[in-house]
């Protein structure tokens, strides 16, 4: 296969070709040939390069620059500029577009893209756009240069750990997998992304598919499988769409399918959706889930790699994992393996969620701290308010407080604060956060998603909730935090599974940083952080009151009262504590206590 | 959508449409359920006899998956079906509030309908656009940055 150095994309769309792109395509191409460029440097036709308002326009990448108004004379300063000396021909340059994206801004200075650097650049719809951004050629590489056994030694050296949450490192998975002697061999994705306010997966699988397709053959070529699935959850019915049109355009290709590149290996994929349940995302119960069966958890071993999916050696990564493999191979275990911390290599993508001023994705080297990802990337707390806590790993996670903020950030680190990586969200909370209230809601969430298999799990989460809400609504009682503690401790030791033996870990560790929030709960029957209501009053201050009645107007139970222009009051025992009088006071006069 | 009884040809016309589709087989079970569940609402009685028909799989089985996962209904909903999202980030960006609001303008709580059939209010997991909490899905629309205030406006909407 050939190597360019650039690709460099030409606008053809009609706007573009009246103004002469054809004639600057051709002087383009007559100078490349001219300054001996013409074997480094591809040129393509291609549309919708930019609005085609200052064309003829072209794109050089892997630069990404941006050239436009062009004409034929302009060409010799250009290619000599750029290509030859290697450095932007600024005059030709237009502003680059500032994309308005809530979920993905231009990334900060210390953010590294790896997996993301294809999202919202490129259309997801169409394979040339990712072809055009070096997609599919480490594919033809590894077919055409490697052995499986040099992929997998790529991947080990690389260090990449698996992005599920668990960090086992990729290439020893692929190692097992491909030693396992049985056939057929399955390549799996777990797409089953559903860590409450973790969206990394899905954004990926919406803007950049094929780096996880082709992630998937690559796998599935270094452990002999010609079969994989990928499960995807059904909350995201646009990432399941996307796949399907981007398996497709692969397979019109020859990128999937009989005889791929022409090298004689086959490997077709299918798109599996879910149906809600949140344990599928562990690998056993999704493979149950694409068995047809209850998403149910089994112990392991054997592991997926002996006996996975309709007991065939399996293996099963996730589409971070996946999408880190092309660039893995294309630039080298060794670039990859300078990012990151000693154990913890290369970059991983976080979803920062709740009260932070920046939410949305970001991608960064392991080993950055908590406080440059929430006060330097994430721009700080919302509204300057003071920094609480962070939630990571999802709901079997853990609420780091303040004096964790200088932790380098990476699955060592994580684990050793108590906590887990787990799939990459960050929950940040503000001091108007209760901690016991947030243990409540994970134990809520755990409980419901419990799948009912082992007992310590469905029944301990449960009494653990009622506990907690028995604390929230002001009626705990003195030996509760001794009865989480024995509970929590059972429940880690006696589940089978991830969800099982994690879901203590909000309980355990807001006991172990804010177990004076749980004291004042059930000794002062106060909730420091205003939150839980049967602790509270909305109470109206006189004197900034005006009377104007728009609280009275707007309360859904009649629990205010009060004459125009008068001081407002409200009936503690109606009040509902919905907080909408507190919304629509424009004089902030009602206030909790 | 559909409410109770629905008509049983109809059932049996759905089954036969995603089986065709999937094929009958048991590792299709999931695809089949969904679709037959997006078809009529829910999964009625009739159409888990006629899947386990032809996919020679026991009633039994089919209602333990049914009833397993989330978005499978073995019980009809009404003609709209709200999910709130019960999620962290949207919980701690105001939620709850919503959540009460929602339930309260109801008169109902999760997983009930109303008794004229218009509304289901249920929860779902994480939707992934924390971005934009609180988040809730009307049938297929989303809605982000939702406050308390804003639901009367939003439910008038459907009819």
């Amino acid at each position: 296969m050939k190597y360019y150095r650039s690709h460099v994309l030409v606008c053809v769309d009609p706007e573009c070709l009246k103004k002469g792109a054809h004639e600057v395509m051709d002087a383009f191409q007559d100078e490349l040939v001219a300054q001996g460029l013409i074997d480094e440097v591809q040129v393509l036709e291609t549309s919708r390069i930019g609005g085609c308002d200052h064309g003829p326009e072209l794109m050089v990448y892997p630069e990404g620059v941006h050239y436009s108004n062009l004409t034929p004379d302009d060409m010799p300063y250009l290619v000599e500029e750029h290509f030859l000396k290697g450095r932007p021909a600024q005059k030709f340059i237009t502003e680059e577009k500032v994309f308005t994206d809530e979920e993905l801004s231009a990334p900060t200075a210390k953010e590294i893209r790896v997996v993301l650097r294809n999202c919202g650049k490129i259309d997801p719809e169409n394979i040339e756009d990712y072809i055009a951004e070096d997609g599919y050629q480490a594919l033809g590489k590894v077919l055409t240069e490697n052995t499986p056994e040099q992929v997998i030694d790529t991947v080990l050296n690389s260090g990449l750990k698996g992005r599920g949450g668990a960090g086992f490192p990729a290439g020893k998975k692929w190692q097992f997998c491909r030693a396992s002697k049985e056939t057929p061999k399955y390549v799996i994705c777990n797409a089953d992304e559903g860590d409450p306010g973790a969206f990394m997966n899905r954004r990926v699988l919406e803007g950049d598919p094929h780096s996880v397709i082709e992630g998937m053959i690559i796998a599935a070529y270094a452990i002999g499988s010609s079969q994989g699935y990928i499960y995807c959850r059904a909350e995201y019915p646009i990432a399941v769409k996307t796949l399907r049109i981007a398996i497709n355009q692969a397979r019109s290709m020859g990128l999937l399918g009989k005889n791929i590149l022409g090298t004689g290996f086959d490997f077709d994929l299918e798109v599996r959706m879910g149906a809600g349940a949140f344990v599928c995302g562990e690998e056993t119960a999704l493979m149950a889930s694409i068995e047809g069966n209850r998403g149910e958890p089994r112990p392991r071993p054997p592991f997926p790699a002996v006996k996975g999916l309709f007991a065939k050696p399996s293996n099963i990564n996730n589409v971070e994992t996946y999408a880190n493999i092309p660039q893995i191979i294309l630039r080298g275990a060794e670039w990859y393996s300078s990012m990151g911390t000693e154990k913890s290599k290369g970059t991983k993508t976080f979803a920062l969620a709740g009260d932070v001023k920046h939410t949305g994705l970001i991608e960064i080297p392991f080993g950055l701290t908590l406080r440059e990802i929430v006060f330097d990337v994430g721009g700080g707390i919302k509204d300057d308010k003071k920094f609480k806590a962070v939630q990571t790993g999802g709901p079997m996670g853990g609420c780091l407080p303040e004096s964790y903020l200088d932790l380098p950030v990476d699955y060592e680190a994580i684990t050793k604060a108590g906590s887990i990586m787990g799939s990459g969200g960050l929950v940040i909370m503000d001091e108007d956060t209760c901690m016991v209230d947030i243990a409540r809601f994970f134990m809520d969430f755990t409980q419901d998603e419990s799948c009912g298999k082992c007992t310590p799990c469905r029944v301990g989460t449960r009494r653990i909730l009622e506990i907690l809400e028995r604390i929230c609504a002001g009626k705990g009682q003195p030996e509760d935090i001794e009865t989480l503690e024995y509970l929590s401790a059972q429940i880690r030791d006696d589940s089978l599974c991830g969800l099982g033996q994690g879901s203590p870990n909000p309980v355990v560790t807001t006991l172990k940083h804010f177990r004076d929030e749980y004291e004042a709960h059930i000794f002062e029957k106060r909730c420091p952080a205003k939150v839980c209501k049967a602790l509270i009053r909305y109470e109206i201050v006189d004197g900034v009151c005006t009377g104007c009645t728009v609280c009275a107007r707007n309360c859904p139970v009649g629990a205010i009262s009060g004459e125009r222009r008068q001081t407002h009051m409200i009936d503690p025992d109606v009040c509902v504590r919905c907080g909408i009088c507190k919304q629509v006071c424009n004089f902030n006069a009602i206030v909790i206590n | 959508m559909a409410g109770n009884g629905k008509d049983g040809n109809v059932v049996v016309a759905a089954v036969k449409v995603a089986v065709d589709r999937y094929g009958a087989s048991q590792d299709e079970l999931i695809p089949i359920l969904n679709e037959v569940n997006r078809e009529i609402g829910y999964l009625p009685g009739e159409a888990l006899d006629e899947i386990s028909r032809l996919l020679r799989v026991p009633k039994s089985h089919l209602f333990s998956v049914a009833s397993f996962y989330r978005m499978l209904s073995t019980k009809p909903h009404g003609k709209h079906v709200i999910q709130f999202c019960e999620s962290a980030p949207c919980h701690v960006s105001g939620g709850r509030e919503v959540w009460l609001a929602l339930k309260e303008h109801l008169n109902i709580d999760d997983d009930q309908t109303t008794p004229d059939g218009k509304w289901t209010l249920l929860t779902t997991s994480c939707l992934g656009v924390c971005g934009v909490g609180p988040v809730m899905v009307i049938d297929d629309d989303i809605y982000g940055n939702v406050e308390p205030s804003q639901i009367p406006t939003i439910l008038e909407k459907y009819h």
